[in-house]
């Protein structure tokens, strides 16, 4: 194991603490390179899927992992993002500029979401951010001249520098990979910023970070902005890839997938927020796998057993029953979110880090390092 | 006149059914300061349980509906005691997510089990109607007006005059403290959540003429619920009720008068000028903090 002395302020902010960040990081995005050209159409689809999450993911983690405000409208952002890359396009903007436009519009909507949730804390700011994204949504629907209203808009595929870039080409998917790693960058550098340090200091404590003469008030809107503002450019990349948008795309429980994400991922790391994407954009593929392999499988190593071949095909039509019925979906994410928060609640990452650190300490590893202790909270009300 | 009038009653009963799912928020808030997203799917389940009993079964009504609290109220215990109890204390985000996950599987395993359709149960009141003049009020509407009344005052005197209610409002403000004092405070909170998913199932039955039964319904008026409870002050009872009123009638005077579209954001608009203008709420308690 290779220990890290910091001796300055600079070693404590390096964005590679030592090179073996960099080699690790390079191989993966070298293989993250090579992908379009090794995976299966399908797969590739859903690695864009997973880039377009983790993109979002990582906008809500600078808002809810870093600055402590919790949301539950980012849906509303990745649409209004959506939407204008749509109405700009029916008028021929090119994308660099209907790109930087959607992200501009939804960062300012975002500050603007941002002042009024000044004053709110906690669950109150849930449900104002989640009344947002139904007023948003009912705007979508209503607002026919802009929006098509329910019928949905149609987006043409992308045109960059005069080539047409189809939705399942490899120069879009690289596109969706330079997004995500330049927000992943990005966001690196922000937290090492003091205007990073200022959002780490309000989720800790508001009072402290104001006492230090953190202006509370304006990194709050700060933080709203440029989480909306990250999420405005995923919307334009998710509109590109769907091809077709409509209001009812972008509901409550998108926001809830997008929670899920730094959720399962782990509510403070970057790296949690691309392993909680994968876990959601593979949720699907398995229940299709669960689906159509599943019995099968289970059917033979019943066979195997001494099942009988009776037995066996009962076996396999039990298990396919189970794997198709309705809604299992809703219930396994339902089971994950409370399991998650039970009991790992640093999330994927965290789970990687108590792995590796059982590795580093090999035989001096203690089961109660990751403890978690037994709070009593006095009332929110009287804060 | 007149249909302000009958727009006025039909808000006003359908305020009360906010406001009886927003009775359950708030009953668990005041005692745990926790937000149960889950509220309204143990409404749904409640209906659910009152449809097997009433309709599936054959049980008289008033049986069917003791028997669907009694069930949901256990229910209510052992969701306090699987999801919520291990993390009692840790922060807000953490429990939110944990009761809408609990949400998420309540919804698709009661669609596993009763199917997607509507269910419909019959009451004693779905059939009458009563005129005064030229106006006509529903049975089942007045129903649910009257058993919110009764509901919310005899919640109100349990938790201001009676010793188990004391100590919920005192495990609420400071839990270590309050065990100090000899409170047992899981038993406490374990009692909460029964009486909230009891209080839930109430919503449910009463609603199931009205709305039906389907695995979707809690999470549509749970969400219209939220309104109601901010609007009276997260943690007062009168104010769930008066809150789930106000939204009500909002959201038909909306519907009537306004275009359409307008009636199901109205809610969420008021919402948001009430958190701008007054976050405590109408009923809510204004605490300063003193330095």
């Amino acid at each position: 194991m290779r220990f890290l002395f910091k001796t300055d302020y600079e070693d404590d902010i390096r964005l590679f603490p030592h090179s073996g960040y960099v080699v690790s990081y390079g191989l993966l995005l070298a293989v993250l390179l090579i992908a379009p050209y090794v995976l299966s159409s399908y797969l590739m689809s859903q690695l864009v899927f997973v880039c377009i999450y983790a993109t979002v993911g990582v906008a809500l983690l600078i808002l809810t992992g870093f600055t402590g405000q919790a949301s539950l409208g980012h849906a509303a952002f990745l649409a209004i993002g959506a939407y204008t890359a749509a109405y700009l396009q029916k008028y021929n903007v090119p994308f660099p500029v209907y790109f930087l436009a959607a992200g501009a519009l939804t960062g300012l909507i975002g500050a603007l979401v941002g002042f009024p949730a000044l004053r709110l804390q906690g669950i109150y700011l849930v449900i104002a951010t989640i009344s947002f994204a139904f007023i948003v949504e009912e705007i979508l629907a209503r607002w026919e001249s802009v929006t098509n209203g329910n019928e949905g808009m149609r987006i043409k595929a992308l045109s960059l520098l005069g080539v047409t870039v189809s939705r399942d080409s490899p120069t879009f998917y690289f596109l969706c990979l330079a997004v995500l790693v330049l927000t992943i960058v990005g966001t690196l550098n922000l937290l090492r910023s003091p205007t990073g340090r200022a959002f780490v200091a309000i989720r800790d404590s508001e009072t402290a970070a104001r006492s230090m003469g953190v202006n509370v008030a304006l990194y709050k809107v700060k933080s709203f902005a440029i989480s909306a503002a990250i999420t405005g450019f995923a919307g334009v990349l998710f509109a590109h890839k769907l091809s077709f948008i409509s209001p009812e795309m972008f509901t409550l429980q998108l926001s809830i997938e997008f929670i899920i994400v730094i959720l399962i991922g782990g509510t403070f790391s970057l790296n949690g927020a691309v392993l909680g994407a994968i876990f959601i954009v593979m949720i699907d593929p398995f229940l299709t796998y669960l689906k159509d392999d599943m019995p099968g499988i289970i059917a033979g190593i019943a066979a195997t057993f001494g099942a009988g071949t009776q037995g066996a095909a009962n076996v396999q039509s039990k298990v396919a029953a189970f794997a198709s019925l309705n809604g299992l979906k809703g219930a396994i994410y339902g089971i994950i979110i409370v399991l998650f928060v039970l009991f790992e609640p640093l999330g994927l990452y965290g789970r990687w880090l108590k792995i590796k650190l059982f590795f580093q300490l090999f035989p001096l590893y203690k089961r109660a390092t990751f403890k978690r202790q037994k709070i009593y909270v006095k009332s929110e009300r009287n804060r | 006149m007149l249909d302000f009038v009958q727009q006025l009653v039909s808000g006003v009963a359908l305020g009360c059914v906010y406001g009886l799912i927003a009775l359950g928020f708030v009953l668990v808030y005041k005692a745990t300061e926790v937000v149960n997203f889950a509220q309204g799917d143990l409404m749904m389940l409640g209906g659910f349980f009152a449809f097997t009993f009433i309709g599936m079964m054959g049980l008289n009504y008033w049986i069917g509906f003791a028997g669907a609290v009694a069930a949901m109220a256990l229910f209510g215990m052992l969701a306090e005691r699987v999801v919520v109890r291990p993390i009692l204390g840790y922060p807000q985000f953490s429990i939110i997510m944990a009761t809408i996950g609990l949400g998420y599987f309540l919804r698709s395993v009661s669609g596993m089990i009763w199917g997607t359709d509507d269910f419909k149960i019959d009451t004693p009141f779905s059939q009458g109607v009563l005129r005064i003049g030229s106006l006509v009020l529903a049975h089942d509407k007045l129903s649910v007006i009257a058993a919110t009344v009764i509901l919310c005052t005899l919640l109100y005197l349990f938790f201001n005059k009676t010793t188990l209610g004391t100590a919920m409002r005192a495990s609420s403000e400071n839990m270590l403290a309050a065990y100090y004092m000899g409170i047992p405070v899981k038993r406490v909170v374990s009692i909460v959540w029964a009486i909230s998913a009891a209080v839930a199932t109430c919503a449910g039955v009463l609603l199931a003429p009205i709305t039906f039964i389907h695995s979707n319904v809690g999470l549509v008026l749970g969400l219209k619920a939220f309104p109601a409870a901010v609007l009276g002050g997260f943690g007062s009872i009168p104010g769930a009720v008066v809150g789930g009123v106000l939204i009500g009638v909002i959201e038909s005077m909306a519907g009537f008068y306004l275009a359409e579209g307008w009636k199901d954001v109205a809610p969420y608009i008021v919402l948001l000028a009430v958190l701008l203008l007054k976050p405590e709420g109408l009923f809510g308690l204004h605490v300063r903090k003193k330095v």
